[in-house]
Order: C-alpha cells, then structure tokens, then sequence
C-alpha cells in the first residue's frame, strides 16, 4: 500500500491489486480477473445482473447504505429515454479517503464496475464526477479510459458483443454539498450544486431528466467481483444484509491510522487496538465518530459493536461513508463539535432556511461556548437549534450538521457544563481556541 | 479570446462529452481548467466559457461564486492549502495553519505582496488517513509535521 503499510487482519478484495507494479495498467488489471466479471455478466439477462446484485447484499458506500441492486431495479430499462451511469467520486466527507485510492490505484475496477451497471440497465454513457481537489485523478482516469477504449473494452460494440458504453471524467469546483446525489447531477449540468426535490429519485429522472444509475466509487468497485465470483460469495464476507467488505479510513488519534479494507461488521474496538496499533501515546480512548463528520459520536464504552450499518444505526449512530475518527481522553468535545459545525455553516448551499440558519447560530453558539462565554441555557439552546432542523430540508446537509451536534450535546454534556462562566478550557489551555 | 492548443483541445473533447443539447454541462470543467491556464476567472473567461457553453455571462457568474475553487483574483504561484478539518485538527492542523500564516504574513486567502505564495484554511481534502496534510496548488503533502512544513515553504521560496 502506497500511503500506510497494509493490516494482516485485511480482507483485500476491492484492494487486492494495491501494490501491485503498475496497478493502475489495464494489462496489469486483466493480469488479476479484470474484466471477468463484465465477461460473465455479458451471458446474463439484465434482471440477473440485478439479481445478483441484490444477493450480494451489496449497501451504498457513500453513506446512505440504500441496497444497491434494488436501486438498479428502479430504472426503468424499458423507457424510452437514455439512461446513465454516474459514479460519485465527490469524496468529501470529513474522515473519508478511500476513493481516491480506488481511482489511483485501480481505475479499471471501477471502468468495469460501471460497465456492468449499464449492461443491466441499458446505458450508453457514464461520468465519473471527481472533486476538483483530485485533480491528479483525472489525468489517471481519462488514461485508463483511452486504454481501456483502445483496447475494446470501452466504447463501440464492446468486446465483439455489440454493446456500446462511452465514460466520461467531469471535474467539480469545490463544493461538499456536490456529493449529495441530486446537487451533484445539477453540478453536472453546469449549474450551482443546490438539491433537487424528490421523488422523482435519479433512479428514474436523474441525469439530463433520464434514468440514471448513480452510486459511490467504492459501490461500483465491488461489482466486478460480484459478478466474477457471484452475489453470495460477496454476501458471505459481511454480516446479514451487509455483504462484502468495505475500506475503513482510520484516522485521529491511532498509531496507524490508514485506509484498511475489513469485511463489514469487523468489531470496532478491534480495529482501533489490532488495526490502528491502539490510541496514541499510551493515552486512553474518549470517543469515536463512526462514519464520518456527519454520524453521532460514540463514547467509548459504546464501541465494542460491529462495524455495519444495521448495528450502528441500533447503537444511534450511521456506518456513513467508513471515515473512522479516533479521540483520545484529552480532546476538547466542545472544539470538535465546533469545528464540525464550521464545516457545515461553510458547506450549506443556503437553498433550504433552516440548514442556512440553523448551521450558522449553531456555529455561534458553540463558538461562543468554546471561547468561554457560554450560559446553562445555550446548552438546551444548542440541541433545540439542531433538533429543528431535522428532516426539514432537501437534502440531508442539515441532518448530517444536527446529528452529531445533538450527539455532543447529549453525550457529553459535562465538558459543555466545564466549559460555562468563562472558565479556560479544561482541556486545553486557554488562548488555543480554533479561529474562525 | 483563445487559449493553447492542448486546452483547445481539452475544450473539443469535453464539449462531445455530454448529450447533444446539453453544452452547459462543459461549464465548471471549463472554468476548471481555464482557470489553471489564465490565473483567474476574468471577466473576458466569464464571456467566452458563457459563449462556448451557450449561456448568458450571469449564469457563469452565478456558478463562480458558488464554488470554493473558483476564484476572480489571481491567487499565489503557490496557493498553500491547510486542512484544519477534525483528522488533520486532531494531529495539529490548527498548528500548521497558524505557522504557514506566521512565516509567509498574511492570513486566509491573502497573498504575499511578491505573488509568490497564498494562503487557505480548507475544509477536508480527502487525506484524513495521512494527517495533517497541506495541498499546494493540485500537490498533496501528506503526515506533516511543522519541520516538514518549514522545509516545503523554504524550497517552494527558492524555486525560480
């Protein structure tokens, strides 16, 4: 692995070929099972493709963790519009770096994952929109993509089979909310990245008002595999109704952190201590954001569950997009929560009040609180701000700034009580508050 | 207003990109990378990306201030990137951000008065496995530590 060394406790199966001389190569990738799935898949009627898709148990890695097959078997193959394939490579939420290793080390799963997803739904097209940070993965994509065209396993009459898919790279600006679905596809058309309204979902008017097919990097990546070694066996390596793995971002304060791909429910606790080498300094574990900036915080004593989506979201919490944020004991929750809600206040798009507003006072008020000049009633303040917020926006902007606010606040509402009456921060000594 | 032959070329390919009927797709790539040849998105870019992709220069206008990466001003030949987001936040990039500013004087999204260097705090850059990290123009710098830091501005100060 190029960035950090690999885990033994690794299932390296979207990450097999990491590491490999010349990864990134189509004859390195045809060298290891490239294209056998999209192989197999060609023998197949579109509904099997789905079909084993959905045994796969397959669950969006972008976040929502929505079953993939089943949002395949939303497009409507038989309309009469052009359908698309989008693949989100937005990657923007804070703890997540996965997809960028998936593009720069093997473009080609993803070329072929795509692929398959236009076989099942009858597209000619697909755009891969890639935040305008990862500008280097452009020029790695856009050369996989004229390998792999030159070589027929893009453009006309794929393979001898008749079949025609042209992918396209498309370049963001800068703007997180770009990596929700219906912002991204109004990216896409050349115009700010508010949300749409729906229904109608991308599934039947998404790209240019057609059927579109639109999930994360690592969604596509997984299904080469699914159809090389079929749905159950990708179903096995998880837990029920998680299947298959998924590449963890671990990050904060761990002695390894890095990017490690375990198969879905790998306990949490393991994979700090086994995994990451255990928290930094010999210090003791505070609390663990489990899926990125926008999932509830877990305290400590909460984390010995298994990492998938059905058993955070008993634990009240989310799986998220697999960004695992450490914290040691000494971490001020209060400049966490604040440093959160900056993010937010900075990304909401501003199409929706209560996301606009709300982000911006509670932004405010954990600022305030943090500098020292806090009240017993901002503490109340700060949950009843994020609590209305809920569920009233387009998209889940708003949510994603609220859940893990009201988790702080709940959670460890002692270190807010330390925080009141302009005493220094316990944590830390006074004068280091985050600028704004 | 005409720009090299290669981002011609780049504009040719993208325009045969998107569905017929659908130029306006072009846009922000367009301004992407218009911007990386010109410096900044002019008033003469804003007229000719609006020609090329078939919209008015208010509709470009009405993307430029959306997008964090778009900008009207040409920033530094090395546009210091520093991530104080929770990872790099938890491993010191507040620290990082404070000591770019201190030695190259000047604050968020400032330049220094030579045009050498600007300077951003930025949201999460995708590197939060490798923090703190810092981007300079497109390049990651990734486990900094501030004597890395030091090393980095010092050699971009010397390039020619």
């Amino acid at each position: 692995m190029p960035y950090n060394d690999p885990s033994p406790l690794e299932v390296r199966i979207l990450t097999r070929r990491f590491g490999l001389p010349d990864s990134a190569s189509l004859d390195t990738y045809l060298a290891h099972d490239g294209f056998q799935g999209f192989e197999r898949a060609l023998k197949l009627k579109p509904e099997e493709i789905i079909e084993e898709v959905k045994l796969s148990h397959l669950r969006g890695r972008g976040g929502a963790g929505f079953p993939a097959g089943l949002k395949w078997s939303f497009v409507p193959r038989s309309s009469p519009k052009p359908k698309y394939i989008v693949a989100n490579a937005d990657e923007s939420e804070p703890g997540t770096c996965k997809d960028r290793l998936l593009m720069e080390y093997d473009p080609h799963q993803l070329l072929e994952g795509m692929l398959i997803a236009a076989l099942a739904v009858d597209a000619h097209a697909g755009y891969i929109y890639i935040r305008g940070e990862y500008r280097y993965l452009i020029e790695i994509l856009d050369r996989a993509i004229e390998e792999a065209r030159a070589r027929g396993y893009l453009g006309r009459n794929i393979l001898g089979s008749g079949f025609d898919f042209e992918v396209y790279t498309h370049t963001g600006a800068g703007a997180y909310e770009c990596g929700e679905e219906s912002a991204l596809l109004e990216s896409l058309e050349g115009k700010r990245g508010v949300p749409r309204i729906r229904p109608p979902f991308p599934a039947v008017a998404g790209a240019f008002g057609c059927p579109t097919v639109l999930n994360n990097v690592e969604t596509f990546c997984a299904v080469p595999y699914i159809l090389r070694e079929g749905g159950a066996a990708f179903a096995a390596l998880g837990t029920p109704k998680n299947g298959g793995t998924r590449l963890f971002c671990l990050s904060g304060h761990v002695n390894r952190p890095g990017v490690y791909e375990l198969p879905m429910g790998f306990n949490l606790l393991r994979m700090i201590h086994e995994v990451g080498g255990g928290v930094w300094k010999g210090k003791k574990l505070k609390a663990v954001i489990p899926g990125g900036s926008s999932c509830p915080v877990l305290k400590a004593g909460e984390c010995d569950l298994p990492m998938d989506y059905d058993s955070l979201a008993r634990a009240g919490s989310m799986l998220g997009s697999g960004g695992v944020v450490v914290m040691d004991e000494d971490t001020c929750m209060v400049k966490v929560a604040l440093r959160i809600m900056r993010f937010y206040a900075h990304e909401s798009c501003g199409w929706c009040i209560p996301c606009r507003e709300g982000t911006m006072w509670l932004r405010k008020l954990l600022q305030r609180f943090h500098d020292g000049g806090g009240t017993r009633a901002d503490i109340g303040l700060i949950g009843d701000v994020a609590k209305s917020m809920l569920g009233r926006t387009f998209c889940p902007l708003g949510d994603a700034a609220a859940m893990p606010t009201i988790s702080f606040v709940e959670k460890f509402r002692e270190e807010f009580e330390a925080h009141l009456d302009g005493r220094p921060c316990p944590c830390e000594r006074a004068g280091e508050a985050v600028a704004v | 207003m005409t720009f090299s032959p290669d981002l011609e070329a780049r504009f040719a390919r993208l325009l045969e990109s998107y569905p017929p009927g659908r130029r306006r797709s072009a846009l922000i790539p367009m301004l992407m990378y218009a911007q990386d040849e010109v410096g900044a998105v002019t008033g003469e870019v804003v007229e000719e990306v609006a020609r090329r992709c078939g919209v008015t220069p208010l509709q470009v206008d009405e993307v430029v201030s959306y997008y964090s990466m778009l900008h009207r001003q040409p920033q530094g030949k090395y546009h210091v990137q520093v991530c104080t987001n929770i990872s790099c936040l938890l491993r010191g990039g507040d620290k990082l951000y404070e000591q770019a500013s201190r030695k190259l004087g000047i604050g968020h999204k400032e330049t220094t008065a030579d045009g050498r260097f600007s300077l951003e705090e930025v949201e999460c850059i995708g590197a939060c496995s490798w923090a703190p990290a810092i981007q300079v123009n497109y390049d990651f710098h990734h486990d900094m530590t501030p004597e890395k830091l030091d090393k980095l501005l010092a050699s971009l100060e010397k390039i020619q």
